[in-house]
């Protein structure tokens, strides 16, 4: 039976006022994740944004610091779940930068591999989803999204070989990794990164010679220089924007500095510009890729023995910040230890959660389809933002 | 009494073939958008998945109708029934064979766009009625496309007319006489017109790139996000029966409708074929675009589509003046 109260109440929200309070999320084709995006419409105008977070947060930083440095890496994965190897070395260098702690140079390269095809993996899902924003589920859209999942799927089968897990790793740890690569994997790795090579040039095809998705993205959502800066992107985000920032060469971890690659730079700071430097990101991480199995060194894989007890490793008194370039941007890990095997305090820096205070500034004034397009260029995932 | 039995048997054949190639036409364009993207689609109902359709339907009516408590249920429960008549009304008109169709009248064609065009009305009442924000925009945008649409899908359906001199479609189909007859093959004017003629029905179809009112990454589903079960199976069947009656009446209008080799009877086969080609053109395009904006969409329609159709329906008519003048 209908109530009359709540009838009437709703009829006002349409009639009262010429604006409309729409609500993108939590639980919304488009949000990514769990994302709540309460959005003021003028017709088809945006004309207030109220962004809400926070429908995934699971006390990651909490759990850092009643877990071990053993335990912990596994579960710091399941910070920017879709690109876990990031996240985990993020944590792992934070630990051994206060514990002064060696890593053998073949765990380096082994650690960077990892970190590359991850980059790979993450920047397929993000085509994917951003296209499937864009396009529909029954459209185009759909169909590049199921051929980056198509090549994506290829990278998570090398990951399964590696660590035996497709999602969350567990692959690194501190003082090294946790896993050697298999035999036969570095062949099978070239070929998989070869054949992504191929197919990335048939995205671009696509994609680039299609005037539908460039009107859809040159030239929305843009993003100033300043903007940029003052907001705190990082990642393919900050260079999009015209900003050369990268992580990997401004301050090399992890012998970055080994490996020659490019960092792409777009002036333009649309989502265009964004989806421009991905799509460089994508080969110069194949790039990275096929110099760091070329040049791998032989040795060992960790500079502390197995461990034998969860609370084996124990980490000297001290702090320290380590950052990381993930896929999204800056990933950092900021550790203070007490002597003990657990950190005395633990906070993440999430690159999605930086870089999406961004939608206030630029949503306003844009059409509520550009919102799905922007949302998807600045591609968030929510298990970073909320932690 | 007997040509009324006759008019009755003839409608019922052709609405009850019209529903079973409306159910294989939806998988057909499931096997073809999976080959695309390197799927198989649809397998494990009877062989190839042939028996899916069939599935399908049985499973939509025997889910559960949820009708929305704040919904203006009258609208909301007659909406799809008021969508659905106008989509199959549209095949009153179409001749599929000479002399064999329910009504072969001399306003054929107007009949068509006419009432093809009603669609929005059905569409509108089922945004309306749900009482949901979604499916308000997507209505909102409904109105503003279908607008914008359907004078150049009417102007590039014209062209032919001028071109044959006649509004009943059996003429215009008798017309395109012998293969470069068709008048896809009509230097220039026919293939501006069939390319013109293509665009258009993609949006009045409301197809990706023009699904702005089903737009599901935006609207979740548009105008239907409240219907389920039956009622949203006669929106889904009342959609595909409409770009059916568009790709057969761009069959009809540019490719010869039933000409082609081979015996007399024959003919709706080639037919059937040549709107199976004209509907797998529209859903290439579907599968491997994004989706358009709203204002893009627009300012396409007012801007290019418009003035182009309307320019090219008057050098037809030229073109048809002078050709008449010289004797040809």
């Amino acid at each position: 039976m209908a109530d009359p109260e709540a009838r009437k109440v709703i009829e006002m929200g349409y009639g009262g006022s010429e604006r409309l309070t729409m609500n993108m999320g939590p639980q919304h084709p488009s949000a990514h994740g769990v994302f709540r995006a309460i959005l003021t419409l003028e017709g088809e105008t945006v004309v207030g944004v109220d962004a809400v977070i926070g429908y995934l947060h699971r006390c990651h930083e909490k759990l850092g610091e009643s877990l071990t440095y053993t335990q912990y890496p596994s579960i710091a994965s399941k910070t920017d779940y879709i690109a876990a190897m990031t996240s985990e070395l993020a944590y792992v260098r934070a630990a051994e930068i206060v514990g002064k702690i060696e890593v053998p140079k073949r765990a380096q390269y082994l650690r960077v591999i990892a970190a590359e095809l991850q980059r790979v993996a993450s920047h397929c899902l993000w085509l994917g989803t951003w296209t499937l924003d864009m396009g529909g589920a029954l459209g185009g859209g759909a169909t590049i999204f199921l051929y980056c999942f198509r090549e994506r799927e290829m990278v998570l089968d090398l990951f399964e070989a590696l660590t035996g897990a497709r999602l969350l790793y567990g692959f690194h740890q501190v003082g090294g990794t946790r896993y050697d690569i298999p035999a036969g994997w570095a062949q099978k790795t070239r070929e998989t990164i070869a054949l992504i090579e191929r197919r990335l040039d048939e995205y671009e095809d696509m994609l680039e010679h299609n005037a539908v998705f460039q009107a859809r993205t040159q030239g929305v959502g843009v993003v100033s220089r300043g903007l940029a800066q003052e907001i705190g992107f990082s990642g393919p985000l900050i260079r999009g924007s015209g900003v050369n920032y990268d992580i990997r060469r401004a301050e090399p971890y992890s012998s970055y500095e080994d490996f020659d690659f490019k960092v792409p730079v777009e002036t333009e700071g649309d989502c265009y510009a964004r989806y421009r430097v991905r799509m460089v990101e994508f080969r110069e991480s194949i790039k990275i890729v096929r110099q760091a199995l070329d040049g791998l060194p032989e040795g060992p894989i960790a500079s502390r023995p197995g461990v034998k007890s969860v609370g084996q490793v124990r980490i000297a008194k001290g702090e320290a910040y380590a950052r990381v370039e993930g896929a999204r941007g800056e990933v950092g890990c900021y550790l203070v230890a007490d002597g003990s095997a657990k950190p005395y305090r633990m906070k993440w820096r999430g690159a999605s959660f930086s870089n999406l205070s961004i939608l206030p500034h630029i949503l306003i004034g844009c059409k509520v389809a550009d919102v799905v397009a922007i949302m998807g260029s600045v591609d968030p995932v929510f298990g970073e933002v909320d932690r | 009494m007997s040509e009324a039995l006759n008019a009755f048997l003839v409608g019922t054949t052709v609405l009850l073939a019209l529903i079973g190639i409306v159910t294989y036409v939806t998988l057909l364009e499931r096997k073809f958008a999976a080959r695309m993207q390197s799927r198989i689609g649809p397998y494990r109902v009877g062989p190839h998945g042939l028996l899916q359709p069939i599935a399908d339907g049985i499973k939509l009516m025997i889910k559960e109708d949820v009708v929305p408590r704040l919904a203006d249920r009258t609208v909301y429960n007659l909406a799809p029934i008021v969508f659905l008549i106008p989509c199959l009304l549209i095949f009153a008109t179409m001749p599929f064979a000479p002399g064999l169709g329910v009504a072969d009248t001399n306003i054929g064609i107007l009949f068509f766009l006419a009432v093809s065009a009603m669609e929005i009305v059905g569409l509108f009442m089922g945004g309306w009625g749900s009482n949901n924000k979604y499916a308000l925009l997507s209505v909102m945008r409904a109105v503003n496309q279908i607008i914008s649409y359907d004078l150049p899908f009417i102007f590039t359906a014209l062209v032919p007319v001028v071109l044959t001199g006649s509004l009943r479609l059996s003429d215009i189909a008798d017309a395109q006489a012998g293969f470069f007859g068709w008048f896809v093959f009509y230097p220039v004017i026919g293939q501006l017109a069939f390319g013109a003629y293509i665009v258009a029905t993609l949006a009045a179809e409301n197809r990706v790139p023009f699904d702005i009112l089903e737009a599901e990454s935006e609207l979740i589903a548009g105008f239907r996000v409240e219907y389920s079960g039956m009622k949203f199976a006669l929106i889904q069947l009342g959609e595909y029966a409409h770009i059916l009656g568009t790709s057969f009446l761009g069959a009809l209008l540019f490719l010869g409708a039933w000409a082609g080799p081979g015996p007399a009877w024959l003919g709706p086969a080639w037919f059937l074929l040549k709107a199976m080609f004209v509907f797998l053109l529209v859903t290439w395009v579907r599968w491997s675009f994004v989706r358009i904006r709203v204002d893009q969409i627009l300012a396409i329609s007012w801007k290019l589509l418009l003035p182009a159709s309307l320019l090219l329906l008057m050098a037809t008519a030229v073109v048809v003046v002078l050709r008449g003048a010289s004797g040809v």
